[in-house]
């Protein structure tokens, strides 16, 4: 053992030096094998599921139900038939529950069952690298769940212009990851499985239902309308019809960017301070 | 052992260590694992150690003892409560990342990806470390080698037996040529076979160098791959040295060992207690501590008493500990 001496002593007042961390962009790339083998395993199913349900969705939803609805286009905030009104509301909600379904268990198992980030954090890597990799993983299952969904629906001509499935897409990839980074951050502080069933019935279903996707929120009275606008599903929703439908009202989209962009901010702030608190005990 | 945090200062002052080429230097080394408002648990309470380079190490403690929390400290995953501690000269707290990319870590419990293949395991693996394609490919397929795994290279990790999980957890532990490798409980849960076979593989990473840090419950383990080991309880360090310098130092060279009927021990404790240098009462069997066990069972039979079984052996660091504790390492 080491005996110590003045010579040894740190001066008591001498600040604490900053953590030498791993750049983000280097520790983030340092997963893209992991990833791409990752993907390479799952992306067929990712294909025909992006392709199926919307696919039943649509059918169901759009044409067999929408058959019997005939509405006053300004009833519709703008739809010539229910078909276009429900189709970009589908496709928000369809990457909200995709974001769910990707930062819920997949998040758990990672911590707790595989335990594969507790391996990733014995090397270089960081927490931030991991949740960073993690959420490109969505952002990419997002980007092909959405733009197949969009395609899928152009030979219906639910689109007004050809900008307008462009920026729709681009507003319903936002939606997926302002929800992946909120779910994300529930999950590494959710202990059991129980709080994903909690999350889900009280959560992603009321918001599925009631957040525009099906019927105007002016159908939910004055009181339950403002409440609808309250949620991250209305907003990009509201971004992903406006757009496909050509009937943008600009200062209410740079709104609904703004609070999806600040709660995806936020959620990834919490997702970090959650997994760091989580891993690193 | 105070059961508050000591002061900060007092630990700063004990910086540099004894030797040039150590590797992990800690003084004063404390870990308080605070849950809610609940009471504070102080699972490592203010320990000393240095570790040199190409050192075999142990932590040798029955669960519970702090072993693993003062691993998880030095593989830079648990933050440091008080007290200093230092991985080849740097802070845990300030160059993480650089530290851990030095270092090889073999947890208790296999974290493998399970639904990864075998040689897709190890390549991911060195990715993280930063290291290109090639070079990882190259290594990997040398410790595929090296586990005896290279013929299961392509199957899924969930087809292997757990003493090929072991091996590939080593494997993959040592994908950035590590400067330390930390092994908790490396062979925990592993048949005889298995663990001779991981343990001829530790014996050769020893000589080819690298530095090895244990933890175990196992004695034999402790005593066939330690060079110098700390043994801990309740999260101080009790006796530290050689396996044999701390056998000598605690015990006798003997241990006779008589198992009676159950509930007679403590009283033919009684009747053998000057035979030996010290007697041990455990539930199923007497110790007695002597520089001759034949002796002892001879003098036993001689005063009629009939034991159901008898054994001699060498003084091992199971005795160590049982001195030093009052407690068996397996409770």
């Amino acid at each position: 053992m080491a005996v110590s001496t003045d010579s040894d002593a740190v001066a008591p007042d001498a600040p604490p030096a900053a953590p030498r961390d791993l750049p983000f962009v280097e520790g983030v790339q340092r997963q893209v094998d992991y990833w791409a083998i990752v993907w390479a395993r799952t992306w067929r199913g990712v294909i025909v599921s992006s392709f199926l349900s919307p696919f039943l969705y649509v059918l169901a939803m759009g044409v067999l139900l929408g058959g019997f609805i005939e509405a006053d286009p300004d009833e519709l905030e703008g739809a010539t038939s229910y078909l276009a009104f429900v189709v970009p509301g589908l496709i928000a909600a369809h990457a909200m529950q995709t974001a769910v379904s990707e930062t819920t268990w997949p998040v758990m198992g990672m911590i707790k069952w595989q335990r594969i980030y507790e391996s990733m954090l014995a090397t270089p890597l960081q927490p931030r690298h991991l949740v960073g990799a993690h959420l490109a993983s969505v952002a990419l299952h997002l980007s092909a769940t959405c733009g197949l969904y969009t395609l899928v629906m152009l030979p219906f001509g639910v689109f007004e212009s050809w900008w307008g499935p462009i920026l729709a897409f681009a507003s319903q990839v936002l939606c997926g990851m302002t929800f992946a980074t909120l779910v994300y951050a529930f999950s590494t502080r959710n202990r059991s499985e129980e709080g994903f069933g909690v999350l889900f019935r009280l959560g992603v279903f009321p918001l599925f239902l009631f957040s525009g996707a099906f019927f105007p929120v002016s159908n939910l009275g004055d009181v339950g309308s403002w409440l609808a606008r309250l949620t991250p599903l209305w907003q990009g929703v509201n971004l992903s019809r406006m757009f496909a439908l050509d009937n943008v009202t600009w200062w209410v989209a740079g709104l609904n960017v703004a609070v999806l962009v600040v709660l995806m901010l936020l959620g990834w702030r919490w997702s970090v301070s959650g997994l760091t608190k989580r891993m690193i005990t | 052992m105070s059961d508050t945090l000591p002061d900060s200062t007092a630990a700063d002052a004990a910086e540099t260590p004894l030797h040039d080429d150590a590797q992990i230097v800690a003084r004063g080394l404390w870990k308080r694992f605070q849950q809610g408002s609940g009471p504070s648990f102080d699972a490592v309470k203010g320990i000393d150690l240095e570790v040199r380079k190409g050192e075999a190490f142990g932590f040798l403690g029955p669960n519970g003892a702090g072993k693993s929390s003062t691993m998880r400290m030095i593989a830079g995953v648990s933050p440091v409560s008080d007290g200093e501690l230092r991985i080849f000269g740097m802070d845990p707290a300030v160059d993480g990342p650089t530290i851990r990319g030095r270092l090889g870590v073999c947890p208790q419990e296999d974290n493998l990806d399970q639904e990864l293949n075998v040689f897709d395991n190890l390549y991911v693996y060195g990715r993280y470390f930063g290291l290109p394609k090639q070079v990882v490919r190259e290594r990997a397929g040398e410790l595929l080698e090296f586990a005896k795994l290279t013929e299961k290279s392509k199957a899924r990790v969930d087809e292997l037996s757990g003493g090929m999980k072991r091996r590939l957890t080593i494997a993959r532990s040592l994908i950035n040529k590590p400067d330390l490798l930390l092994l908790d409980e490396p062979t925990t849960g592993l048949d005889p076979q298995a663990r001779h076979l991981l343990w001829d593989q530790l014996f050769r990473l020893k000589h080819a160098g690298v530095t090895l840090v244990l933890s175990t419950h196992y004695m034999d383990e402790a005593e066939q791959l330690c060079d110098r080991l700390v043994v801990m309880d309740k999260g101080v360090i009790v006796a530290e040295g050689a396996p044999l310098e701390l056998i000598r130092a605690h015990s006798t060279r003997e241990v006779a060992e008589l198992r009676f009927g159950a509930g007679e021990h403590a009283a033919h404790a009684e009747l053998l207690g000057d035979l030996g240098e010290r007697v041990e009462v455990l539930p199923d069997r007497l110790l007695v501590y002597t520089e001759d066990g034949e002796e002892v069972l001879a003098r036993t039979h001689e005063r009629g008493l009939q034991p159901l079984a008898t054994l001699v052996r060498r003084s091992s660091l199971e005795d160590v500990f049982l001195r030093l504790t009052g407690r068996t390492l397996v409770d």
